[in-house]
């Protein structure tokens, strides 16, 4: 088995073709165990990891918390949004005191992008990125690709649509990097005050003038969340509009292979980025893709634990 | 104290001097340049061999932050970085607590300047009261009292009426306004240039025609009210072009750009480096080359650090949080001498930009070696080898990108009216 050499997993950038690879099939072997009557391993016994959340979420932090928890580990969730950060405490400061509780693994969301790197360098323990401003989820990234790959049986040679804000989408960055690390092809569409400069640079990218032209032939259409807050008043006239133009619908999801995969990190605004009917259709994947998550974040703690094998 | 300066490269482009020659300095003042220069008696010596002996270099963008913010700089350690780098006069920034919109904060940093600074300081008075962006401050009184410039630095004058009525005001009183050219709407939230890094990184993007825009409404006043303006830390290739332009109609505008302008992309903010975060933000390679392309051919007068120190406290944090800017008093000089190494300035142009142009442009009646002149001097070494190491800089402050990089140049003796207040 490769060995995974990275002490902290905080962008799918600065991982090789190889390190992805091998997160995305311990997932797999991860799985076997979420399906036991008791599932749980002990294989991270002893270990503790602290859940830091200065976002809201709910899926990723239960995600990651029920990873910890079936490989056996202590895991402790905090939110600083509204205990100590709210009193002035530094980013750097909260991680001290955590440090000093000793935990193995801090998986830490932050509104920041690149909060990580600098707790990165102020910490000796392990730290995995939930999320950071709109630079990168990795377990999201990874996630989904571990559901295509359930699906085509590989990672290679895909087309896959990622529509809507990319600008402020850590979730398509993380895709981008690791898809087209591994040899997938990413085709980008929203409206232009939501695709940022430069981004087809970033590997085998495309960035599409229409939506339809990104769905053409796709083997995977992942639709981003639109979010009214995020976008401000500048950014599009409306969600009416919205929908009119990067909305997916019975339609336009014809343009994309029969048997393509629909998509979406969750959660999800009904009747705005898709109507009801194709997320609640046969080819989406979307609980499945929540499903995954659970298998990848346990192969995420599991590898920068570095313990040997998984009992 | 009399001194002879020997031997060195004397290069002042006020008279078109560049030649191997000697400096007599009597009471502060030049008395004679020529060949062969003998010293009275009691007279000190320095011998300049293989030294640049050019008009104390003068940087006309400073933040000391004294008084109210000391804890990052003050008077006598910024000043002590002044010389340090070789420049024997700086302006000061007014955005300091409280800000410099009055004659006591005036009158406090000269005074303080003159017992206990190490080089001249001439203040920059505010545009609007308390930077406050909505009324004039008394610019009269400020010029008055030792002020030799207005402006709102750190932040532009939104109101573009306020902006042309204080043109039109300041160039009354013969005072120079100075202008941070921002679009704010455009900034907004903005914490680096907006481009491929900013995509990568993730980091909400500053549009470089923010700048653009900006520079273009001053110049645009300017004209229109046939007024001076000075453009401060220009890092676009548009604002270049505007300039330019500008200049080409008869506009009477002025610019400057720092060395980080033309040192760096934003490549260097790669890795969340804090110490590459400022306002404006480092720009991609294209503004690098025609930033150069101005400093070349005339359109950017001067080279400016907008020295700005920040506490470790502030820059040791996340990315969006950090304070904008970083210290420059030190690195400046080896910074641009690579502008002649490179090609890109003659080293007569050089010594233009860091001291003649700063004093026209603010009529500090400095810049000069001509006999008579305040004998402001630098020695300057252009083959001096070092490392930028934190602990020996001058700076109470340590935001410099440069930590732990071999500079080439830099001051080897600096003499502020006749005195000699820095040696290496």
């Amino acid at each position: 088995m490769a060995e995974f050499k990275h002490k902290h997993i905080i962008a799918l950038r600065d991982l090789s073709k190889a390190d992805i690879e091998l997160l995305i099939s311990t997932a797999e072997s991860m799985r076997e165990i979420n399906s036991r009557d008791i599932k749980k391993v002990p294989t991270l016994r002893g270990k503790t990891i602290i859940n830091l959340f200065y976002e809201a979420s709910t899926r990723t932090r239960t995600s990651f918390e029920i990873a910890g928890k079936r490989l056996s580990a202590d895991t402790v969730n905090i939110a600083p949004s509204n205990s100590s950060a709210t009193k002035g405490e530094t980013l750097a400061d909260t991680a001290l005191n955590l440090l000093a509780m000793k935990p193995d693994i801090i998986v830490m969301r932050h509104a920041v992008s690149g909060a990580h790197y600098f707790l990165a360098n102020k910490v000796n323990c392990s730290i995995i990125n939930a999320g950071d401003g709109a630079h990168e989820h990795p377990s999201q990234g990874l996630l989904d690709m571990l559901t295509m790959k359930d699906h085509f049986g590989r990672l290679d040679g895909l087309k896959v649509a990622i529509v809507g804000d990319i600008t402020h989408s850590r979730v398509a960055r993380s895709n981008i990097q690791g898809l087209t690390k591994l040899g997938s092809s990413v085709f980008l569409a929203g409206p232009p005050t939501m695709v940022p400069p430069g981004i087809e640079k970033m590997g085998n990218v495309t960035v599409c003038g229409t939506m339809d032209e990104a769905l053409q032939d796709a083997d995977v259409v992942m639709m981003l969340r639109i979010q009214q807050e995020r976008q401000g008043k500048t950014l599009m006239p409306n969600a009416r509009e919205y929908s009119r133009y990067f909305g997916l619908n019975p339609n336009n999801v014809k343009l994309a292979k029969p048997n393509a995969m629909i998509m979406h990190p969750g959660p999800i605004n009904r009747g705005v980025e898709m109507s009801s009917s194709v997320v609640d259709g046969d080819q989406s994947w979307i609980l499945k893709q929540v499903e995954n998550g659970v298998a990848v974040r346990m192969s995420m703690l599991y590898h920068v634990c570095g313990v040997d094998s998984v009992e | 104290m009399n001194l002879l300066i020997k031997n060195g490269r004397v290069i002042d482009p006020s008279q078109n001097i560049d030649d191997t020659l000697d400096v007599l300095v009597e009471n502060g003042l030049v008395k004679k340049i020529g060949a062969g220069l003998s010293a009275p008696a009691g007279t000190e010596t320095i011998d300049a061999t293989g030294t640049y002996v050019v008009p104390g270099l003068i940087d006309m963008h400073v933040h000391l932050r004294d008084p109210g913010l000391e804890y990052k700089e003050d008077i006598v350690s910024g000043t002590k970085a002044a010389v340090a780098g070789g420049f024997t006069s700086i302006c000061c920034m007014p955005n300091t607590k409280p800000v410099i919109d009055n004659k006591a904060i005036v009158s406090y940093i000269i005074n303080k300047a003159k017992a206990e600074g190490f080089c001249n300081v001439f203040p920059v008075g505010s545009i609007t009261y308390g930077l406050s962006g909505d009324r004039m401050s008394e610019m009269g009184e400020l010029k008055e009292s030792g002020c030799v410039a207005v402006s709102d630095d750190g932040k532009p004058v939104h109101n573009s009426e306020l902006m042309m009525r204080a043109l039109q005001y300041a160039a009354g009183i013969g005072i120079m306004v100075i202008s941070h050219a921002e679009e704010l709407e455009l900034v907004g939230e903005g914490v680096m240039n907006e481009g491929f890094v900013s995509t990568e990184l993730g980091l909400k993007g500053i549009p470089r025609v923010a700048e653009d825009i900006a520079t273009s409404r001053e110049t645009l006043l300017a004209e229109y009210t046939g007024t001076s303006i000075h453009i401060a830390h220009v890092s676009t290739k548009g604002a270049v072009q505007i300039i330019r332009e500008a200049k080409a109609r008869g506009v009477k505008v002025t610019c400057e750009t720092a060395p980080h302008y033309f040192c760096l992309t934003d490549d260097a903010v790669r890795g969340y480096n804090t110490n590459a975060k400022m306002n404006p933000p480092l720009r991609e390679a294209e503004d690098v080359a025609a930033i150069k392309a101005g400093l070349q051919d005339g359109t950017i007068d001067a080279i400016a650090t907008d020295h700005a120190p920040h506490h470790q406290d502030e820059k040791d944090v996340e990315f969006n949080v950090a304070m904008n800017g970083i210290i420059g008093l030190e690195t400046s000089l080896p910074l641009s001498l690579a502008l002649v190494a490179e090609g890109v300035v003659t080293l007569n142009q050089l010594i233009d930009k860091m001291s003649v142009k700063p004093s026209n442009i603010l009529k500090l009646n400095r810049g000069t070696l001509a006999v008579g002149a305040v004998a402001d001097i630098t020695l300057i070494d252009p083959k001096l080898e070092w490392v930028v190491q934190a602990e020996k800089l001058a700076s109470k402050s340590k935001n410099s990108p440069w930590l732990c990089k071999k500079m080439t140049g830099g001051a080897a003796t600096t003499i502020v009216a006749g005195k000699v207040v820095y040696k290496r």
